[in-house]
């Protein structure tokens, strides 16, 4: 297996006096496509939410453990949270776009950045919306408002808007769930194609979708890490009881 | 069959009576317009609007009063709508929600909006004037009387104080219509708090912000009781030119003429022609606050 | 992403290439901004405590018997102007005088001097802050005078008097509007009820005075046949028009708050929608109807401009409706533009400030904590 970009170590979260997720321990890979399964209220988008520590942003979260990125916790008191999201981008289930032009929504994160040269960020600006596999629908309308594109646009313009900012892990947290079928598949060879480059963690819910696009699977329940493996060995042949279960559909 | 008629006797009543009650304060409103409008319609001209009153307020125009009235509510808005503002973005951005500190200053709020107007200027009158104006009289000025008497500095504050909440809640109701999701990717795309804040949450609220704004314009210009005694004048011949000048005011304008007025009969149609100008102002910039406020609970629900 | 764009973010990673999050930053604007904020947060919770404190500052001298020896010298200086005005403005019986506004300020103005008059007053003598203590608690209202005294027994009367007639006016009517609208009106006559509601809240209460005095005053004197044309009816009927949006509004917000469950589980039993609405709805908004008209009171009672052009403005202790009051806030604005700083007149009037200020912040707390809580328990079962 490649170098591990994310690792955690018996970690815990709570939420108030409800533990959440309960001793995790899980490596994942660089450069690889792993997807997190399991039935809702699993944990598996909380877990998803303390890598680029977005949890911190509700009252009540406390976590144990460790989470280390590239060998780092990243809840050390070192740490600086705003440095730590740009290296670890997400992209939400609902695709939420600003209510600002096309080029403004890619331009945001550049910006924020201190990019204020107009060639560079024109050309970050292309090279994120053709990562994105977007450009060729947008080029000739950047100016237009962003709410204006179809969800299955929007959502490729919230990838584009992440990878401006030149992350080296992208979370995403089921990002075609609201999506059609289309629009769906297209998002999907988007992924295969980013892994080139970026370290990609993807919740879903469709075990087909994993079964597609990952390279390694996690299999959540209540709050704990039932498996985890190569995404073929999950689906063919998996350790635990539960995780057929799940895969069969028995339950979930 | 009896009883269900009974039944239906007493429903039609009390539906009947409840909306006997809407419909008669919808005609108090509509009464108190048209005889306004009645009453002041003749009056209303170019010069009226742009000229002085002349001969003891019996003839001449209102216009020191119009412009007194633009320039207080100018003066409090520049006060009142950026301290309300953040006292909003506070509230929505930075307090937990259910933190003893913003539950304080939440209730600070409501009762600052029901405080009584009079007290405002009680407080205008002790604080800005007794109290500031005198100090910095005495510290800068040797003693000199010019900030420690009653002028549209003093005024115009005192009035941002009472239209302070009218901005903070306004602006709180804007700035919960951005949706939670925008700030998560403003913060996962590596903003900080207050970029995420400047770049997002506000311009997703100017319109609320501008609510919030004409709002307490309006309530701003049609309050008379906190001026009173912190700066509002009788009669001045010339229009205030600096903030220590004393100035004057629709609303009081209108008090004066029907009450303090030597001969009340004869100033009849300027009191009516003062009056409805000032009910216009506060009509457009309400009905305009109106929609852009259900606008924005439109977007909301969308 | 091609070597050229990544230019710009290069001196951003560390030396494996990797961004290195282990160096906390300071931002400046982050925390300029954050404090700034906070600090003016903290503002309105000031505000009140300022008010407060320059309130009830400047109405402290009554309660200490030494004045200032300046005062005691000016009123020495002024012994003689005394005696001459004394007798003009002690003249509690004009007050009676149908349709005068504020005219203690009238009288003493005719005097022709009034700082002077009003020095004289002020300047009684050693004792003057401790008689006008005494004469608090009495009936007399007479400021301007040789023995002033600052009975605000009849003001209090008379501020109760148009709140109870504005509130017997205004909260039926605005709280059966409020039920007609949440639980009757159709989606197109809630959409003229509701604006046309915003639109009177947002009418100036000079506005409402002026109508009140011009046309409200004649008309229901034609109706009623009384003597004295501005009086505590028609004072309390025009601020009851002030009050009416403030009590329709909360009363439909409480009304609308109540869980769909309740009245579709009174429907689902045969209740027909007037028998939901009235014991199924109103029961269950009553504490915030209780806050409604709690804070309709609060309107009326610090309300000062209708109260100066509606009232009459004479200080009388009679509990006829039709008869002339002054009230607490009225007085205030009549009398205080002419006072001179520092008088005991002057602080007595922020005295009443006081009064008005607490009662109003007894009130919106009532109708806060108590109310809220029991409207909660009541909705949620809590």
């Amino acid at each position: 297996m490649a170098h591990e970009k994310i690792q955690t170590e018996n970690m815990f979260l709570h939420y108030g006096s409800k533990l959440a997720l309960n001793d995790i321990s899980i490596q994942i890979p660089e450069k690889k496509v792993t997807a997190f399964i399991g039935p809702s209220g699993c944990g598996k988008s909380t877990f998803l939410r303390s890598l680029n520590r977005m949890n911190d942003l509700i009252d009540g979260v406390k976590i144990e453990g460790k989470i280390l990125i590239d060998g780092i916790n990243i809840y050390d008191n070192n740490i600086d949270v705003v440095t730590l999201r740009k290296k670890v981008g997400m992209v939400f289930q609902k695709s939420n776009p600003f209510a600002k032009s096309i080029y403004e929504n890619v331009a945001y994160g550049p910006r924020i950045n201190g990019v204020k040269d107009k060639k560079q960020l024109d050309e970050i600006i292309e090279t994120a919306l053709q990562n994105a596999a977007i450009w060729t629908e947008v080029k000739d309308r950047l100016g237009d408002s962003a709410m204006g594109l179809s969800g299955g646009q929007q959502q490729r313009l919230c990838i584009a808007r992440t990878l401006a900012v030149n992350p080296e892990i992208v979370l995403m947290d089921e990002p075609a769930s609201a999506l059609d079928p289309l629009s769906t598949s297209k998002i999907e060879e988007l992924i295969v194609q980013l892994k080139e480059k970026y370290t990609i963690v993807i919740v879903t819910h469709n075990m087909q979708q994993a079964a597609r696009i990952s390279d390694l699977t996690a299999f959540f329940y209540l709050g704990e890490l039932i498996e985890f493996d190569k995404t073929k060995k999950i689906f063919t042949n998996p350790e635990k009881k539960q995780t057929e279960d799940y895969i069969t559909g028995r339950f979930g | 069959m009896i009883k269900s008629f009974k039944k239906n006797i007493k429903g039609i009543l009390i539906e009947g009576m409840t909306l006997s009650a809407a419909l008669l304060i919808i005609a108090i409103v509509v009464v108190m317009i048209t005889v306004i409008v009645i009453g002041g319609k003749e009056q209303i001209s170019w010069e009226f609007l742009t000229s002085f009153p002349e001969d003891g307020m019996t003839k001449g125009g209102i216009f020191p009063a119009i412009y007194g009235t633009a320039l207080l509510v100018i003066i409090m808005s520049v006060a009142a709508v950026p301290f309300g503002t953040i006292t909003a973005i506070y509230l929505t951005e930075y307090a937990k929600e259910n933190s003893i500190i913003a539950k304080t200053i939440r209730f600070a709020v409501r009762t600052l909006a029901v405080i009584p107007s009079i007290i405002y200027g009680l407080f205008g009158l002790g604080f800005f004037i007794k109290f500031v104006g005198t100090s910095v009289d005495n510290t800068f000025l040797g003693g000199q009387l010019k900030w420690g008497q009653p002028n549209i500095l003093w005024a115009s504050l005192t009035m941002a104080l009472l239209t302070l909440p009218v901005v903070i809640v306004s602006v709180e109701e804007a700035l919960k219509t951005v949706p939670r999701d925008l700030r998560a990717a403003s913060l996962a795309l590596g903003a900080t708090k207050w970029q995420t804040i400047w770049k997002v949450v506000i311009p997703g609220s100017i319109s609320g912000i501008m609510t919030g704004t004409i709002l307490a314009v309006s309530r701003g210009a049609g309050e008379v009781a906190p001026i009173l005694f912190t700066g509002v004048a009788y009669y001045v011949a010339t229009l205030p030119a600096s903030l220590s000048d004393q100035f004057m005011v629709l609303g009081y304008h209108i008090y004066v003429m029907t009450t303090q007025s030597a001969n009340v009969d004869k100033t009849m149609p300027i009191q009516f022609g003062t009056t409805l100008v000032l009910l216009a102002l506060t009509f457009i910039l309400n009905i305009s606050a109106i929609i852009l406020r259900y606008r924005i609970r439109k977007k909301k629900t969308d | 992403m091609t070597n050229k764009t990544q230019k710009g973010k290069r001196s951003k990673s560390s030396d494996s290439g990797l961004i290195d999050i282990t160096q906390k930053k300071f931002r400046w604007s982050d925390y300029l901004a954050e404090k700034i904020i906070r600090g003016t947060a903290f503002l309105s919770i000031a505000i009140i405590v300022l008010i407060f404190f320059f309130v009830f500052r400047e109405s402290l001298p009554i309660f200490s018997t030494a004045k200032s020896s300046a005062k005691t010298e000016a009123s020495a200086e002024n012994q003689a102007t005394q005696e001459t005005y004394g007798e003009v403005t002690d003249t509690p019986k004009a007050q009676d005088v149908q349709e005068t506004y504020g005219e203690v300020v009238d009288i003493s103005a005719t005097a022709d001097s009034t700082s002077e008059a009003y020095t004289v007053s002020a300047g009684s003598g050693f004792d003057d802050n401790q008689t006008a203590l005494k004469s608090i608690l009495t009936k007399d209202w007479v400021p301007v005078s040789q023995k002033p005294r600052y009975g605000i027994l009849s003001l209090i009367i008379g501020t109760f008097k148009v709140t109870i007639i504005s509130m017997l006016f205004a909260a039926p009517l605005a709280i059966m509007a409020a039920l007609y609208t949440a639980s009757f009106a159709g989606k197109r006559l809630k959409e003229i009820i509701k604006p046309t509601i915003e639109l009177l809240a947002g009418f100036p209460s000079v506005v409402i005075g002026f109508f009140a005095l011009m046309v409200l005053a004649s008309f229901l004197q034609e109706v009623f046949h009384y003597d004295t044309r501005l009086n505590s009816f028609v004072g309390g009927i025009a601020m009851g028009i002030a009050a009416i949006p403030i009590i329709f509004t909360i009363t439909e917000d409480a009304l609308t708050a109540v869980p769909k469950t309740f009245s579709e589980a009174s429907l689902a039993l045969g209740a027909s929608k007037w028998q939901t609405a009235f014991f199924v709805i109103l029961p269950a908004a009553t504490p915030g109807i209780f806050a409604a008209v709690l804070l309709g009171v609060g309107r009326v009672f610090g309300e000062t401009m209708i109260a100066l052009m509606a009232t009459g403005n004479a200080a009388q202790m009679g509990l006829n409706p039709f008869e002339s009051v002054r009230t607490l806030a009225a007085t205030i604005g009549a009398e205080m533009a002419e006072v001179v700083f520092g008088d005991t007149h002057y602080n007595v009037l922020f005295l009443i400030g006081s009064l008005l200020f607490i009662f109003t912040f007894i009130l919106n707390a009532i109708a806060e904590f108590y109310v809220k809580g029991k409207l909660m328990k009541r909705i949620q079962g809590k």
